[in-house]
């Protein structure tokens, strides 16, 4: 105890605020560099043309519909099911063995690697079910991976309406189906609207479930049916920077502008959403 | 009152076999591995796919050595937390004893962000700036090594584990720090003697999570390790990762072959480190909500 505590405060402090930079640092550097380098290749034509000379000249128009492909696909099916899931464990279980396996299921869903949901769908999709290799089957692959975001983001919302609103809708002579869809469902909408936002963003900017399940390097032609190959973004990234030599360095920052444009807005409006919401409750 | 009484009936079936489909998906994950990987481990011997020296899936006869994978993981996951886990816990304890509100959300905020980034984007701005720095400084061959895998990886474990640590320091009941302020200690003080200690169960569950995070984690790593599937002498050569492997390789194997098999074993292993971390997390987890 030689050292004055005050001075011992202030070097803690100061040590303890500079790791905080040190992680959020990073996050206004990638944002900064991608922006900077990327920005001049932004265009009518990069984001609405087809990739043409070896992905040297043209756009990435295949490989942002494709995504939107995908992550409709994922949350048609993640969406529904996410929802009724967790309306399973706030409003229907008990505190029972088997509700505890189910979220220790989804605790592990959450932990399992994207690349194994990768191999999951490969195995399931695309050889056992016979999709193929196909948006259907990466968009099932997405959807299974962001379930767990959707479930949890739907506990919260089901478990933040009051108690009160429930007994008085039964009180009311009204059903457990018809109270939950009633009197609980549509207030736990802002915050199952987030995690669904939240799970979009999580859809689109991965790549290692898509690659054996749906992602092509190059299609001249666009998709047309659920059981076709597409081109997605985050993979199209991928294979300029580090398949195809030579790509324009500015194609590849463009590439990965419009991609993180694409997470950031989706993730910048969850959030937004959330705090107005939080801030609007009324009970 | 019987309609009804049926519809409900029905939506209450519906409703549950919802509610198992995470048990249903976890159980399939693992027996969909369990059929396509199992018989490459039949061949080789599980001791020889987990210790053996030498991955050459392509030569003839091909070897399915995958120690050197594992030995990549496991380097490249223990740089990522040496780096992470003392500036995570920092910031952690920052965000929730320190910061005023507003810069709260603000760093709150800021972290989610970082979360959302993808990782093919962290992986490219790894590739050209990270990889090009530690190539000048250690005066490389190539920028891409471990140690590149690890500081890349270091950034997007820091989410998982400033977050879960924040939400643990910040269950520490109020009392505590009362108690510490009543007698006289400084914010430092009490920070750390006391919340920091009394966290350790759910600090201990984050820094589980985040190196979770880590192994599982495939494009950012394969694009700025070097991809070489070599047992490495030091953390600045280029290695390889158990996801790496898989996500590389894939694309050249025949559905149903021994290469294809091997890939979805590496799977099986890269399940079972997974499941098991998150599930001794998730006991520490508890431990912190019940005091």
């Amino acid at each position: 105890m030689t050292m004055n505590v005050r001075t011992q405060q202030r070097i803690a402090v100061g040590f303890l605020f500079f790791c905080t930079v040190l992680v959020v640092l990073p996050v206004l550097v990638v944002l900064s560099i991608i922006t900077y380098k990327g920005f001049p290749a932004l265009s009518f034509d990069f984001i609405f043309g087809m990739p043409e000379s070896g992905m040297n000249a043209g756009g990435i128009f295949p490989a942002l519909l494709g995504t939107i492909y995908l992550v409709t696909g994922a949350i048609l099916f993640a969406v529904p099911l996410g929802v009724m899931s967790a309306v399973y464990l706030v409003e229907y279980s008990r505190d029972n063995a088997v509700s505890r396996l189910v979220k220790l299921a989804i605790v592990n869903l959450a932990g399992v690697p994207s690349v194994v949901y990768g191999l999951f769908g490969l195995g399931i999709f695309v050889v056992f079910l016979g999709f193929g290799v196909s948006i259907l089957s990466g968009s099932l692959t997405l959807g299974i991976m962001i379930l767990p975001v959707i479930i949890t983001a739907s506990r919260e919302a089901l478990e933040s309406v009051p108690q009160s609103f429930r007994t008085v809708s039964l009180s009311l002579g009204a059903s457990r189906w018809q109270t939950i869809r009633h009197a609980v469902l549509p207030h736990a909408l802002p915050g199952i609207l987030t995690g669904t936002i939240l799970g979009l963003g999580r859809a689109a900017g991965e790549t290692a479930p898509i690659l054996f399940t749906v992602a092509a390097f190059y299609l001249p032609t666009l998709p047309e049916s659920v059981f076709d190959q597409t081109m997605a973004l985050p993979y199209h990234l991928y294979v300029i920077s580090t398949q195809v030599p030579g790509v324009r360095e500015d194609f590849r920052f463009g590439t990965a502008l419009v991609l993180l444009l694409l997470v950031l807005i989706l993730n910048l409006t969850a959030i937004v959403l959330r705090y107005r919401f939080r801030k609007k409750k009324r009970w | 009152m019987t309609v009804r009484k049926l519809r409900e009936w029905c939506i209450e079936r519906v409703i549950f076999m919802s509610g198992i489909t995470s048990i249903v998906i976890v159980v399939l994950i693992f027996l969909f591995l369990l059929k396509e990987g199992l018989a490459v481990l039949g061949h080789v011997g599980i001791f020889q796919f987990l210790f053996g020296g030498n991955w050459y899936p392509i030569s003839d006869p091909p070897q399915f050595g995958a120690f050197p994978l594992i030995i990549g993981s496991v380097l490249v996951t223990l740089g990522a937390a040496a780096i992470s886990v003392p500036i995570g816990v920092a910031s952690a304890l920052y965000i929730a004893e320190i910061a005023p509100k507003r810069t709260k959300e603000i760093l709150k905020a800021g972290i989610e962000l970082l979360a959302a980034i993808p990782s093919v984007v962290i992986g490219f701005i790894g590739m050209v700036t990270l990889g090009p720095a530690i190539k000048s400084v250690f005066g490389l061959s190539t920028g891409l090594t471990a140690l590149t895998g690890s500081i890349t990886l270091a950034f997007m474990a820091m989410p998982t584990i400033v977050s879960i640590a924040e939400d643990a320091i910040t269950a520490v009941p109020r009392q505590y720090r009362e108690a510490a302020a009543a007698m006289g200690a400084t914010t430092w003080q009490t920070t750390w003697r006391i919340v920091a200690y009394a966290a350790r169960p759910g600090m201990l569950a984050a820094v589980m999570l985040g190196i979770g995070r880590v192994i599982g984690e495939t494009m950012a790593v394969m694009m700025v390790t070097g991809n070489a599937a070599q047992i490495p002498h030091s953390i600045l050569q280029p290695v390889r990762t158990l996801t790496a492997t898989i996500a590389a390789e894939m694309g050249e194997t025949v559905q149903g072959g021994d290469h294809y098999a091997a890939l979805f074993a590496i799977g099986i292993v890269l399940f079972v480190i997974t499941f098991a971390i998150n599930g001794v997390a998730e006991l520490y987890l508890h431990r912190t909500t019940k005091r």
